[in-house]
């Protein structure tokens, strides 16, 4: 049953939290070259499954053999120790260490002292065989993502690791970086690596992987051993099990400026994320803001919701000039917002669901009269919404918190529509949301687009914003470094805007 | 006015200001590796007194100063561990559970004193520490005996702080400490054990403590009382703050607090100058207000848990 062939090969592997089955029966062989795929929804037990491999959890049963013997793996110590190395999501660096301080990290020293000129000799010999590079004594603060990203790769493979495991390693970078991120995971492949590279962005699968593992609802669901010989679609429609239905963008008219923004600055010389900001947007369009995060995104959203305030400039909103914006006034401007982070700034996810379903209107007088909540109103109200929304919650009393992800981004979404925004500003608000849950969204959008209303979306994600804008603008270090049509975009286009390169060069 | 300053600027002026800095020593750099591996030790003052009791006790019982220092280190460490329990076992907050050792350890202190000596009439006492002079460079002019005719114990508060910025800079231990302050998930995911970093950064911090405390009744003075702390725990803490978490910085603070306390006991004796000597000690609270680039490990009161699904 074992082959020695495999560099890693993990057999039977089942483990349950309480009742939930996150893995159940699931084999995975990786060879020595290989980019396996691992693709699935969210909590189709992939994390589950790696956290297992990388000892964060013990499998229930099952076994893991490493270049044919097996092992037993109890931290991430000894994980480290079999030579499995991982890149997670969140990078897990230190940003007041230098690069060398970072890898050296967990390591042993040489008599007792930190091995600074091995560590270095070690960091120059990757960059000889793989191609990447880094300047050791460079502070992490000072690296961009991208090098962040490979600094994180070099410390993966830096204890001599054969199997590199990459978690969504590209959802934060630009397009321009992913391409050399896949190039550098070519490069680790040929050197006889085995790779495992999870994601649920389809066309990266395609891209980089010479072997598809698909996940669904805690087991393989199949097992592609050539890559090349399946399509976009045939992926998707394993990882979900049905064909993909995007939905369908209308024309629609465009309407009234809703909003508009001229030369808008935030903070001091010293600490200004906004340097001038450009932007309008009419009702029945919706404007996308690609850009890579950190750019001023937030705080660009924070402005238009009236939690921060511009200290320069000209804030509009339907020709009234905004001096003091303030989320009340913005409320009664009809200005809705999904922010970024649902779980702190969204929602109070310790109360029951019909606090966070109501929060920002509990000042109507339908929900409250004379300073006291009337409860009967909010609970039949928020009734209302779940079924109109159809958010999986047993009733409106569950605490908020309870629910899923994509729940979650449901009772947002309900809330920010229930009165008919004129202008909606979302961020991410399908990150970490599964292809169906992102579907409904996306239809939430284009419907209210069609009732004239105006859309900002801001998202890191390209296919979505080029799927769902009429316009897209890029930001780069606080300022919009280009805005196209969407029938004049091109996604290299954008890609190298977001890069901070300059068009018309 | 020439004569305040030869007044002030003696010999002995330069000696006190090395004995009053050495138990602010070994609590700073105490402090620090605490505060280094992400765990602010707030019970710092009462660990300090617990220490002087028990080194007192001890010291008092067996005629040994030394076993009197072992006795200190060992309940200060016992202390820190205790503060290790709440903090990075249960993830309580720090300022609570620090607040909450002080007052246990303070209190652990007076009873066990009140247990041992009831209230006796005059102060028991043992006979303290005296200074060991270094051959050949105690005979140096000024330096000499400012710097080398101090107790065995000055000598070692200033050789733990060259060892606390080799061990945090230079070694494998250190770095991993460093890591767990700044970022626990990154010494998590190289394998490094934050809690076992974190206790034993907090251990190493009683140890110290506990030997500043047993300092002050065995050098400054021969006997117990329950104000022989009087805040001196507190000033530690706005010392690595002053020192930005870095032991030289922090050292160099101790030192400078030091003078500024020896120069108010000089001017109040002096009774030339009227000053309430409260603005003294305020001063490097007002520094650690001031120091604008302060950054403090990232993780710092931050409890660490393994994301859990």
């Amino acid at each position: 049953m074992s082959n020695p062939d495999y560099l890693l090969s993990m057999q039977g592997i089942c483990k349950s939290f309480g009742a939930i089955q996150a893995n159940y029966n699931v084999d995975l062989n990786l060879s020595e070259g290989d980019i396996l795929g691992l693709l699935g929804e969210n909590g189709a037990g992939k994390t589950t499954l790696m956290n297992i491999l990388f000892g964060t959890y013990q499998a229930d049963e099952g076994k893991i053999m490493v270049q044919g013997s097996q092992i037993t793996i109890h931290s991430t110590a000894d994980a480290l120790g079999f030579g499995i190395g991982m890149v997670h999501q969140h990078f897990h660096l230190v940003h007041q260490h230098t690069v060398l301080e970072n890898l050296l990290v967990g390591e042993p020293g040489r008599m007792g002292r930190l091995d600074f000129s091995g560590a270095r000799r070690r960091l120059l010999e990757i960059g000889e065989q793989f191609g990447l590079t880094l300047n050791p004594d460079a502070r992490v603060s000072e690296l961009t993502i991208g090098e962040q990203q490979r600094l994180e790769i070099i410390k993966a493979i830096f204890g001599d690791s054969k199997i590199l495991i990459l978690d969504e390693p590209t959802a934060v970078l630009t397009p321009y970086e992913s391409t050399g991120l896949f190039e550098a995971l070519r490069a680790l492949a040929e050197g006889g690596l085995g790779i495992i590279f999870i994601s649920h962005k389809l066309h990266e699968v395609r891209n980089v992987t010479n072997r598809v593992l698909v996940m669904r609802a805690g087991s393989v669901s199949a097992l592609v051993e050539d890559t090349k010989e399946v399509t976009e679609s045939d992926l998707a429609r394993l990882m979900c099990g049905h064909e993909l239905n995007p939905p369908k963008k209308n024309t629609s008219k465009l309407g009234d400026t809703f909003l508009s923004l001229s030369a808008i600055k935030t903070g001091d010389s010293t600490h200004q994320k906004l340097k001038g900001i450009n932007l309008s947007v009419q009702g029945g369009e919706i404007l996308g803001i690609a850009g890579v995060s950190g750019n001023g995104q937030k705080e660009l959203a924070d402005v238009i919701a009236g939690v921060l305030s511009h200290t320069e400039g000209t804030f509009e909103v339907k020709g009234e000039i905004i001096s003091k914006a303030s989320p009340r006034l913005m409320q009664k401007l009809k200005i809705g917002r999904i922010p970024e982070d649902r779980m702190t700034t969204g929602l109070v996810t310790s109360l029951p669901l019909y606090v966070s379903m109501v929060l920002p209107w509990i000042r109507r007088s339908i929900f409250s009269r004379f300073g006291i909540l009337r409860k009967n109103e909010i609970l039949s109200f928020t009734s209302k919404m779940i079924k109109r929304f159809t958010i999986q919650a047993t009733d409106p009393e569950v605490k908020t918190g309870t629910l899923s992800g994509g729940n979650l981004q449901k009772v947002l979404l309900a809330r920010e529509l229930a009165f008919e925004p004129e202008v909606l500003l979302a961020s991410q608000p399908t990150r970490g949301l599964d292809v169906a849950a992102a579907e409904f969204v996306h239809r939430q959008f284009l419907s209210l687009r069609e009732k004239g209303a105006a859309i900002i979306l801001i998202s890191e994600d390209l296919e979505e914003l080029f799927a769902l804008s009429d316009r897209i603008v890029v930001m780069y270090e606080g300022r919009i470094a280009g805005e196209t049509k969407i029938n004049d975009a091109s996604v290299e286009e954008i890609g190298l805007l977001m890069a901070g390169a300059t068009l018309g060069a | 006015m020439e004569e305040i300053i030869s007044q002030i600027f003696q010999v002995g002026f330069f000696t006190a200001i090395i004995r009053i800095a050495t138990p602010f020593v070994f609590a700073t750099i105490g402090e620090l590796f605490a505060e280094r591996s992400g765990v602010l030790n707030l019970g710092i003052e009462g660990i300090m007194m617990f220490g002087a009791m028990t080194g007192f006790s001890t010291a008092y019982f067996t005629s040994s100063l030394w076993l009197g220092i072992l006795a200190a280190m060992l309940t200060g460490m016992l202390m820190a561990a205790l503060m290790g329990f709440l903090t990075v076992s249960l993830g309580l907050s720090q300022h609570v559970s620090g607040i909450g050792i002080t007052m246990l350890s303070t209190g652990f202190a007076f009873f066990f004193y009140r247990i041992i000596f009831g209230q006796p009439s005059t102060l028991p006492n043992i006979k303290a520490f005296t200074p060991v002079g270094i051959p050949v460079l105690k005979d140096i002019p000024w330096i000499g005996p400012v710097l080398f005719e101090q107790t065995t114990l000055t000598y070692l508060a200033f050789a733990v702080v060259p060892l606390a910025a080799f061990l945090l800079y230079k070694t494998p231990w250190g770095l991993n400490l460093r890591t767990v302050g700044e970022n626990p998930h990154a010494a998590d995911s190289a394998g490094v054990s934050v809690s076992a970093m974190r206790y034993q950064g907090l251990i190493i911090s009683g140890a110290l403590m506990g030997i500043a405390g047993a300092y002050l009744v065995m050098v400054q003075f021969n006997a117990f009382t329950f104000g022989v702390i009087s805040g001196r725990g507190w000033i530690c803490i706005a010392l690595v703050v002053f020192g930005q978490w870095g032991p030289w910085k922090s050292a160099a603070g101790a030192l400078l607090f030091a003078m500024i306390d020896a120069l108010q006991l000089r001017l109040q004796a002096s009774s030339i100058i009227d000053l309430p000597y409260q603005i003294f000690l305020m001063m490097p609270f007002v520094r650690a207000m001031m120091a604008v680039e302060m950054r403090a490990p990232a993780a710092l009161l931050i409890p660490f848990r393994k994301e859990e699904r």
